[in-house]
């Protein structure tokens, strides 16, 4: 069961990302791109940890996709012409994903040789409570340093965007 | 009351389904039942609606941005906020020092982006920019 619960949202999350990359207008990308983070919300979820689960709902298929939606609409990006592929891409293109796929299969079983098979349910320490506790004592300074990252966003975000206001 | 992890989000699995099913099923069903005649009136934007002016591919001004990115940020901040108020209760005065340093930093940012007119729209628009 939880074996096909992770083959179904991960093919779904594969063929969404797929979609991101092969779509021509860029709305179509930002939407196949909803589907990806929503997929991989419920592999978090199947991990046990609840809480990442929904911050990556709330957070990236809310937030972050409303800024890609705003940047499109900024940039005014219309369909992408078909574009002919170089001939190097053509050729090595394919050779050079299987290699890539060989290779991180092989470095994964070598790394996590000793793995055990994840079951839903087993690990049901990612909820908010446990998240609040780790947080606000053994991970207080990263929290911390958090607000100050922040805070230096949001003034590079106007900085960046000033000279277009005044 | 469910116990385990797959009886509690089983719910949730069946509401997703019923939400892609009824989705599918207002799609493909006006698809099957309706009639296709194509006006005039019929094919604009808004049928009976405003006649639209221009085009609709312009560039968007900058502040939308500028209020999505802010929104990111305050957003990441809520995220903290919860599994604080989760366990508030166990960290009592602590917990609300803690919060309070991370909050003081952040509304600096937010009175920054005030005091800049990140939030005014009232604004004129130079000339040559697009809302």
């Amino acid at each position: 069961m939880d074996a096909v619960l992770f083959l179904v949202f991960a093919a779904i999350a594969v063929a969404c990302g797929i979609s991101v990359v092969v779509q021509r207008h860029p709305i179509t990308s930002a939407i196949s791109l909803i589907g990806v983070m929503g997929a991989l919300a419920v592999l978090y979820l199947l991990l046990g940890a609840e809480f990442l689960a929904a911050v990556q709902v709330v957070v990236y298929a809310g937030a972050i996709m409303v800024l890609f939606i705003f940047v499109i609409m900024l940039l005014n990006a219309g369909v992408e012409p078909p574009g002919g592929r170089s001939w190097p891409v053509r050729l090595l293109g394919l050779p050079m994903l299987v290699i890539l796929v060989g290779l991180l299969s092989f470095v994964i079983r070598r790394v996590f040789a000793g793995g055990e098979e994840v079951r839903f349910g087993a690990f049901t320490k990612g909820g908010p409570r446990e998240i609040g506790r780790l947080l606000f004592t053994d991970y207080l300074l990263p929290f911390e340093v958090t607000s100050v990252l922040i805070l230096v966003a949001i003034l590079g975000a106007v900085v960046l965007a000033r000279k277009e206001i005044d | 009351m469910p116990s385990s992890y797959p009886e509690i989000y089983f719910p949730i699995l069946v509401q997703v389904l019923i939400a892609i099913a009824i989705a599918a099923g207002m799609v493909v069903g006006s698809w099957l039942l309706g009639k296709r005649v194509r006006t005039r009136a019929k094919d604009m934007p808004y049928e009976s609606g405003m006649v639209p002016v221009g085009s609709t591919r312009e560039r968007f001004s900058v502040k939308f941005y500028l209020v999505a990115m802010v929104f990111i940020l305050f957003d990441v901040e809520l995220v903290f906020l919860y599994p604080w108020a989760v366990v508030y209760g166990e960290l009592g005065l602590y917990g609300f020092l803690v919060m309070f340093l991370f909050i003081d930093l952040i509304l600096w940012g937010f009175y920054y982006i005030w005091k800049k007119g990140v939030l005014d729209w009232s604004r004129e628009e130079p000339a040559g920019s697009q809302a």
